[in-house]
C-alpha cells in the first residue's frame, strides 16, 4: 500500500448510534506520523467507542475513516489487511488462552502475514525481550498477571509491525501496582516514533508522553491542545470540571 | 438359551461391528457437518446465516424414522440409490448435524466476544479466527453435549433396523423371531448399546480433562 502524505488517520463527521443513543456525534480528528493522540473524557463519552471505529471493530453510522489515505473498506479480505497494519491493545488483554505466550505472539504474523515459523518465532523472542518477558515465552496467559499479560498483548500487537497503535484503556482493568509497568512499555514506545491513540485516565501519562490531547465529552470532542495547554489552560467549562474532579486527590 | 447364542454368534457379531460403524461414521461425518453449518449461522453474511437456520430447523424436526424412509425408498424414485448402510449413516448423520451445529455455536458463542476482537484486530480473517482462536477453546465446553449426541447417534442407530439394514437390532430381531427367543436377543442388544454409550461417555471425559489441562 502506497504510503500517501497526509495524516495517518482521518475522521470526517464520523457519527455512531446504538440504536437511537448517539456515542459518537461529528467528530472530526486527524493523526499526523509519529504523533501520539491520548484521548480522555468522562466515562461515556464515547472515547473508546472512538478507538474501536478507527479499525472497525465498531462500523460507523455516518461519515469518513481513513487510514494512510484509504477509507476503511467493509468487513472482509481487504478489511483484515488494513487491521494487521494496526496494533490493538484492549482493557482486559485479550490474549489467546489456549496457546502460550510465544504463539500468541507468532500466530498472527505466521497466519496473516505468513513469516516462516523460525523468523517469527525469533521476533517473538525479541520483543518479549523489550517488554521484559522473555522468561515468560512458555507460559500460558492465565499463569501471568495482569501487567504481565498485557505487556505480552501490547508485544503481541508489535509483532505484526503496525504502523499505528490503538491503545482502548490498557490499564484499567490493572490493579495500581502492575499500572506503571504497562505505561512504562508504552512511553518506551511513544519515545521511539510510533503513532498511537490511547484512550486512558492515566492523567500521568497524558502529560508525560502525549503530542496532543483530546477530550470527549457526550460523543463530541469538546478540546483538543497539548497536554499544557490542556492540562494548565483549559478552556471549555466542560473539561475545566472533568479536570477538577480527577486531578484533586 | 446358551445354544441359541452359540449358533448366532456371526450373525450378531456381525450387528454389533454394524452398529460401531455407523455410529462412528454418522457421528464424524454429524460433527464436521454441523461445525460447518454452525460457522455459516455465526457468518457476517446473512445469506449463509439463513441457510444455516434452515438447515437446523429441517433436519431437527424430522423423525429419524421418517427420514430414513424417505432415504431409502424416495430417493430411488429419483433416481439416487444408496446402499442401505450408506442411507443408515446419510440419514443419522444430517439429524445429528443439526443438534451439532446448535452445541458448536453455543460454544462459539460461549467463549468471551474479546478473543474474535483481538483475532480480527490482528487481522486475522472470519475463517482463521474461527478455526485457530474460537472454536479451539470452545472444543472443552462442547465435549459432554457432544457426548450427548453420539449417545443420540448409536441409540438412534437401530431404527436403521426399520429398513433393513443389519444392525445390531436387526440381527437381534432376526434371530429373535427364528428362535422365539426375543427377550433374551433384545436384552443382550441393550446391553451392548449401554456399554457403547458408556464407552462413548468415558472417552469425552479423558478428552474433556485433557483439554482442561491446556488452561
Amino acid at each position: 500500500m502506497a504510503d500517501h502524505q497526509g495524516p495517518l488517520v482521518r475522521l470526517r463527521d464520523v457519527d455512531k448510534y446504538f440504536g437511537t443513543a448517539a456515542a459518537l456525534n461529528g467528530v472530526n480528528l486527524e493523526v499526523q506520523r509519529g504523533e501520539v493522540v491520548v484521548v480522555i473524557g468522562p466515562s461515556g463519552s464515547g472515547k473508546s467507542t472512538l478507538c474501536r471505529c478507527i479499525n472497525r471493530l465498531e462500523t460507523i453510522t455516518s461519515g469518513e475513516i481513513e487510514i494512510d489515505g484509504v477509507p476503511l473498506p467493509p468487513e472482509g479480505r481487504a478489511l483484515a489487511r488494513l487491521r494487521a497494519e494496526v496494533g490493538m491493545v484492549f482493557q482486559s488483554f485479550n490474549l489467546f488462552g489456549h496457546k502460550n505466550v510465544l504463539d500468541n505472539l507468532t500466530m498472527a504474523p505466521m497466519q496473516v502475514a505468513k513469516v516462516p515459523r523460525a523468523e517469527a518465532e525469533q521476533r517473538a523472542r525479541e520483543l518479549l525481550e523489550r517488554v521484559g518477558l522473555a522468561h515468560k515465552a512458555d507460559a500460558m496467559p492465565a499463569e501471568l498477571s495482569g501487567g504481565q499479560q498485557q505487556r505480552v498483548a501490547i508485544a503481541r500487537a508489535l509483532a505484526m509491525r503496525p504502523k499505528l497503535m490503538l491503545f482502548d484503556e490498557p490499564t484499567s482493568a490493572l490493579d495500581p501496582e502492575m499500572i506503571n509497568e504497562v505505561l512504562a512499555v508504552m512511553i518506551e514506545l511513544a519515545a521511539e516514533g510510533m503513532t498511537m491513540v490511547v484512550v486512558t485516565h492515566e492523567m500521568g501519562f497524558a502529560r508525560k508522553a502525549a503530542n496532543r490531547v483530546v477530550f470527549m465529552d457526550g460523543g463530541q470532542i469538546v478540546e483538543t491542545g497539548s497536554p499544557a495547554e490542556f492540562f494548565d489552560h483549559p478552556t471549555t467549562d466542560r473539561a475545566r470540571d472533568f479536570l477538577s474532579k480527577v486531578l484533586t486527590h | 438359551m446358551i445354544t441359541v447364542l452359540q449358533d448366532n454368534l456371526g450373525a450378531l457379531w456381525q450387528g454389533v461391528l454394524t452398529t460401531l460403524a455407523i455410529t462412528a461414521l454418522a457421528f464424524l461425518s454429524s460433527v464436521l457437518l454441523g461445525t460447518l453449518v454452525a460457522v455459516f449461522r455465526v457468518s457476517p453474511i446473512p445469506p449463509l446465516r439463513l441457510v444455516g437456520a434452515v438447515y437446523v430447523e429441517i433436519f431437527r424436526n424430522i423423525p429419524l424414522l421418517a427420514l430414513l424412509i424417505l432415504v431409502a425408498y424416495g430417493l430411488p424414485e429419483v433416481g439416487i440409490s444408496l446402499s442401505l448402510f450408506t442411507t443408515a449413516v446419510l440419514s443419522l448423520a444430517l439429524v445429528s448435524a443439526a443438534f451439532a451445529c446448535e452445541t458448536v455455536r453455543a460454544g462459539i458463542n460461549g467463549v468471551p466476544v474479546g478473543q474474535a476482537e483481538a483475532a480480527r484486530a490482528l487481522g486475522l480473517t472470519f475463517t482463521q479466527s474461527l478455526a485457530r482462536v474460537i472454536l479451539p477453546q470452545a472444543l472443552r465446553t462442547m465435549v459432554q453435549p457432544l457426548v450427548n449426541i453420539f449417545i443420540g447417534v448409536a441409540l438412534g442407530s437401530s431404527l436403521a433396523a426399520a429398513v433393513s439394514v443389519g444392525e445390531l437390532t436387526y440381527q437381534a430381531q432376526q434371530v429373535g423371531n427364528r428362535t422365539a427367543e426375543a427377550m433374551l436377543l433384545f436384552g443382550i442388544s441393550a446391553l451392548v448399546y449401554v456399554v457403547i454409550a458408556l464407552l462413548g461417555g468415558g472417552l469425552g471425559s479423558v478428552l474433556e480433562r485433557r483439554l482442561a489441562v491446556r488452561r
